[in-house]
């Protein structure tokens, strides 16, 4: 199984078995070594990184308490705002962005001390699901790197499970932590909507996006969800975490959980995903769970009506975007409006543009109807169909990808096949709820197979308790041949 | 033929709150450009917006004072173009769940204007052009606005410029804008239209944008409607567009053509939850309102008996009307004190925002008292204005000014003395008097006044010498 890696980092330092400058220095060395392999890093911060490391030091060596997530080298996707370093959202547009003030989350974590190594690749503004979509080229799968580390956060997923990093966040959208923590044979998890605060998150889809843990294990991101899950006045969408510690409650017995199976959800799913999925069906119902089988055929929407909402929400936030204020301006225009046109046409990439003009279309007169305003009846349809199955059960248990990782090159030659395969990530985001990923085995390639499990809204604790219990009784991670050796 | 104008009214107000409609920024006019500024304000990547509870307050203030409804449940929709002076190319306003809705603004004939929606937004920035450079301050952006929108109900310009001073009034007296025009803290869009009278049928209708003065309004309107009746008239037709007036011309012009078409894809901002105004909120609201300018000018007709033209000299402006009710509160006649303020103290404000501050040198109290030196009658009416002059000039009280002496009015015995020596002193005017000249009287009531310094009541005086000139 795969035992927390923070917790065992957090006791070597207070015990001083090594300093955090030691610990610091080992995971900038491996990023060095390694990222050129993985690409999973798009602007690294050594410096920085040190001098945090050199406060926590002083602090232990004062004798002060230090938290959990003290002194220990992680990452964050690049479209994270961080003050002072640039913050590109992999796109041409924004490549000499550097943001004047930090989003919450890096707020609250600088706080504690958080070791910031670098920021992490990504797809373009995170759209797109093999992280190829980035203007830096894709992050590469720790496993093998002839494939996808997934995407949108396909550089987080790439670098903890590269172990150039302990753990990051990413942000989901509609699958963009699970799927690449799926791909990368790692944990991930997309927190309720309104747990964690957007603000300096740079918006994809605002009424989807959420910051979430990748990690290598699930006590890991029960630790790190704990301390970003925290109400903020600058979001006011934020709710903040409902209840106690999601750690306290995580190693809880699930005797008589109620697992959901949606029959809908293994539909169209590659068969050695499927079986895996099974197995742990059956790890369930050996650790005391019950198991209940129901119909969810509002599922058959989720899939155009996150594409119809997405697009067009994308399309409204990217358009300051414009060469005026900051980021990359198109040289050579004739007026105004030509330097806004020539901006964007060459400054954005191919799928960013797609979104666009998709969201532009469904939000326009004559057409808003029967996209936008359809699409947001049936994400309520969906709403209540979750709503209906959480009074039969307390957590859903689905596959995270219908398959494995793609081999690098295939997702962006076919959008649209791509596309479909965000089926059984998309639903969480339509309606808010928390999902994460746990992995549950290999293919006859050894790239890794991962589950998914979704619960209530505000109701991470038993999704963590149900991963858990899993990742203690048949867990799957297993190291990947990169980055530091612990 | 005879044509009939049709014009609506779309007017933006600034909302005088401390801070901007989405962030803490100061809504201060003027500054240095881009100070007045911060990440959410000027859009950058990441930042959200937060909305200012004040600006839903004072825009139910402003529903309220114009007889709307205040919706329970509202919310916030973006409104997507591209302008430099937008930095998040949307502007953030409310599409189809406006705050505020069906209300009226009674004009003085009687009709009303019917309001058809009130509802909040944020300002954009504003583009300075300079020597073949654009440049642009953010400072305005975020600065919270009102839009309210009538229906067309105006059938005449002179109802129009009503309208927009009653309107300013309004905003003033409720504390919720300054309405200065000339900065542009109220700005007002026209849709105007004109068709044959006794039509039902709307013409087509042009809107000229963006007017920062009732006179410019004024002009504009009278320049399109002859426009508009030339092109019929000639056979030609009224084509719907966006209209800019420039004042050195007097013309109206085709503003920006092609933008006319846009689409502003308006869907609701997901960054911003919904707004629940609560009963309680609106109940709260409408009992801290103050008494708005036409029930005053009411009031001060029928209650305290002054005529019409005085009610609504009194009642334009806020401070003018606390100060004409700090004046005269506890005085035989609220009359004394309006004559007063409209005789002599408005010849020292000139321009609209001397009004609007009525920072005069004599103080309510300073009036009262001297006020009340006439009511008691210590002063003559004569000594009283030009000891209000002199105060208007040095600042001083009532009673710094008036000597000692003049002070106080004359015994029975001493007058009855005067008049004797009135009577005395002039012997052509007892016997112009006695012979039927009955104006006479007057130079002797004046030698009285005179040698009183003017501390005599006049009306006893005459009545005296009367009787002595009839004894005699």
């Amino acid at each position: 199984m795969s035992e927390s890696k923070i917790a065992r980092l957090h006791e070597g330092l207070v015990s001083k078995e090594f300093s955090c400058r030691e610990l610091t220095e080992k995971y900038i060395e491996a990023v060095n070594k390694d990222n050129g392999a993985l690409n999973a890093y798009v602007t690294v911060t050594p410096e920085t990184a040190l001098e945090t490391a050199s406060i926590v030091d002083d602090k232990i060596a004062r004798g002060e308490e230090i938290s959990m997530l003290e002194g220990i080298p992680m990452t964050l996707k690049d479209n994270i705002s961080t003050d002072g370093i640039r913050t590109t959202c992999c796109s041409k547009i924004l490549e000499d962005y550097t943001p004047i003030y930090d989003a919450t989350v890096w707020k609250i974590l600088k706080a504690q001390n958080a070791v910031l190594l670098g920021k992490t690749n990504m797809d373009e503004f995170a759209m797109g699901s093999s992280c190829e979509t980035s203007y830096f080229g894709g992050a590469k799968n720790p496993h093998n790197i002839n494939h996808v580390a997934g995407g949108s956060s396909g550089g987080v997923a790439s670098a903890v499970g590269g172990n150039i990093a302990v753990y990051g966040l990413g942000s989901d959208t509609g699958g963009s932590i699970r799927q690449p923590a799926s791909f990368c044979g790692i944990v991930g998890m997309k927190p309720t909507y309104g747990a964690v605060s957007r603000y300096g998150l740079i918006a994809y889809a605002s009424s989807l996006d959420q910051i979430g843990p990748i990690t290598t294990s699930v006590e890991d991101t029960a630790v790190v969800y704990d301390a970003i899950s925290q109400y903020d006045t600058m979001d006011s969408t934020s709710q903040g975490r409902k209840g106690e510690s999601v750690r306290s409650t995580l190693k809880n017995d699930i005797k008589g959980m109620k697992i959901g199976i949606a029959r809908e959800y293994l539909e169209g799913i590659r068969d050695d995903v499927r079986n895996a999925v099974e197995e742990a069906v059956e790890v369930y119902r050996s650790l005391g769970a019950e198991i209940v089988y129901f119909d969810l055929p509002s599922l058959k929407y989720a899939l155009p009506v996150y594409y119809i909402i997405a697009c067009a929400e994308a399309s409204s936030n990217l358009g300051r975007y414009d060469g005026i204020r900051y980021g990359y301006k198109a040289q050579n225009y004739r007026d105004v409006n030509d330097m806004v046109k020539k901006t964007r046409s060459t400054g954005f990439g191919d799928e960013v543009k797609r979104r666009i003009l998709l969201g532009t279309y469904v939000l326009s007169s004559g057409y808003y109807d029967a996209y936008y305003k359809k699409a947001q009846n049936l994400r309520g349809k969906i709403v209540q169909s979750f709503k209906k199955a959480f009074e039969v059960c307390d957590v859903i248990l689905a596959p995270t990808v219908p398959m494995t990782a793609f081999e690098n090159g295939h997702a962006v030659s076919d959008p649209v096949e791509t596309y479909m395969t965000d089926i059984c990530t998309v639903p969480v985001n339509i309606c808010g709820l928390p999902g994460i990923s746990v992995p549950c085995g290999f293919d006859n390639k050894g790239m890794p197979i991962g589950m998914q499990l979704i619960g209530d809204s505000f109701c991470e604790s038993k999704i963590l308790n149900a991963a858990w219990q899993y990742e203690k009784a048949a867990g799957k991670f297993k190291p990947a041949g990169f980055g530091v050796k612990l | 033929m005879k044509y009939e104008l049709v014009a609506g009214f779309e007017t933006h107000v600034e909302l005088a709150t401390d801070t901007k409609i989405f962030c803490s920024c100061t809504t201060q006019f003027g500054g240095e450009p881009n100070t007045h500024c911060c990440p959410i304000c000027i859009g950058l990547p990441g930042t959200l917006p937060k909305l200012n509870k004040k600006v839903v307050e004072y825009a139910i203030r402003a529903g309220l004072a114009t007889n709307c409804e205040i919706a329970e449940i509202s919310k916030m929709d973006r409104k997507n173009y591209c302008y430099p002076d937008l930095p998040k190319a949307y502007q953030i306003s409310q599409y189809d769940k406006p705050l505020c809705e069906h209300g009226y603004i009674q004009l003085s004939n009687g009709r009303k204007i019917r309001i058809l929606r009130i509802h909040i937004e944020e300002d954009a920035g504003k583009l300075v052009h300079r020597r073949g450079d654009t440049l642009v301050d953010y400072n305005r952006g975020g600065v919270p606005l009102i839009e309210i929108v009538t229906e067309p109900d105006f059938r005449s310009v002179d109802e129009a410029k009503e309208y927009v001073e009653k309107l300013q009034n309004i905003m003033r007296y409720i504390g919720v804008s300054d309405c200065k025009m000339q900065e542009g803290s109220m700005r007002c869009d026209v849709n105007i239209s004109v068709r044959p009278e006794g039509s039902e049928k709307l013409g087509t209708r042009t809107e000229i944008k963006n007017m920062n003065s009732i006179t410019f309004i004024a002009k504009a309107m009278e320049y399109e409607y002859g426009r508009q009746v030339d092109l019929i008239e000639s056979g030609e037709k009224v084509i719907q567009e966006t209209l800019r007036y420039d004042d050195a011309t007097n013309t109206t012009s085709g503003m920006r053509g092609k933008e006319d078409a846009n689409d502003y894809r308006y869907f609701r901002d997901p960054d911003l939850v919904t707004i629940n105004v609560p009963r309680s909120l609106v109940d709260e609201i409408r009992e801290s309102l103050p008494e708005l300018p036409e029930e005053k000018k009411e009031r001060y007709i029928n209650e305290l008996g002054l005529p019409e033209a005085d009610a609504l000299l009194l009642t334009k402006y806020r401070k003018i009307a606390e100060y004409f009710e700090s004046a005269s509160e506890g005085t035989k006649t609220p009359k004394t004190a309006a004559n007063f303020i409209i005789g002599q103290i408005f010849r020292t404000v000139e321009t609209e925002s001397e009004k609007e501050q009525f920072d005069v040198s004599v103080s309510a109290e300073n009036l009262r008292e001297l006020i009340t030196l006439l009511d008691s009658g210590k002063i003559r009416m004569n000594l009283a204005k030009s000891t209000l002059d002199k105060m208007l000039e040095t600042g001083k009280k009532a009673s710094e000014l008036i000597d000692e002496k003049d002070m106080g009015g004359l015994d029975e015995g001493a007058l009855d003395e005067l008049c004797r020596q009135a009577v005395e002193n002039n012997p052509k005017a007892v016997s112009d008097y006695l012979a039927g000249k009955e104006k006479a009287v007057k130079a002797m009531v004046g030698f009285v006044m005179k040698n009183s310094r003017g501390k005599a009541d006049a009306a006893l005086a005459e009545q005296k010498i009367i009787k002595l000139v009839k004894n005699s």
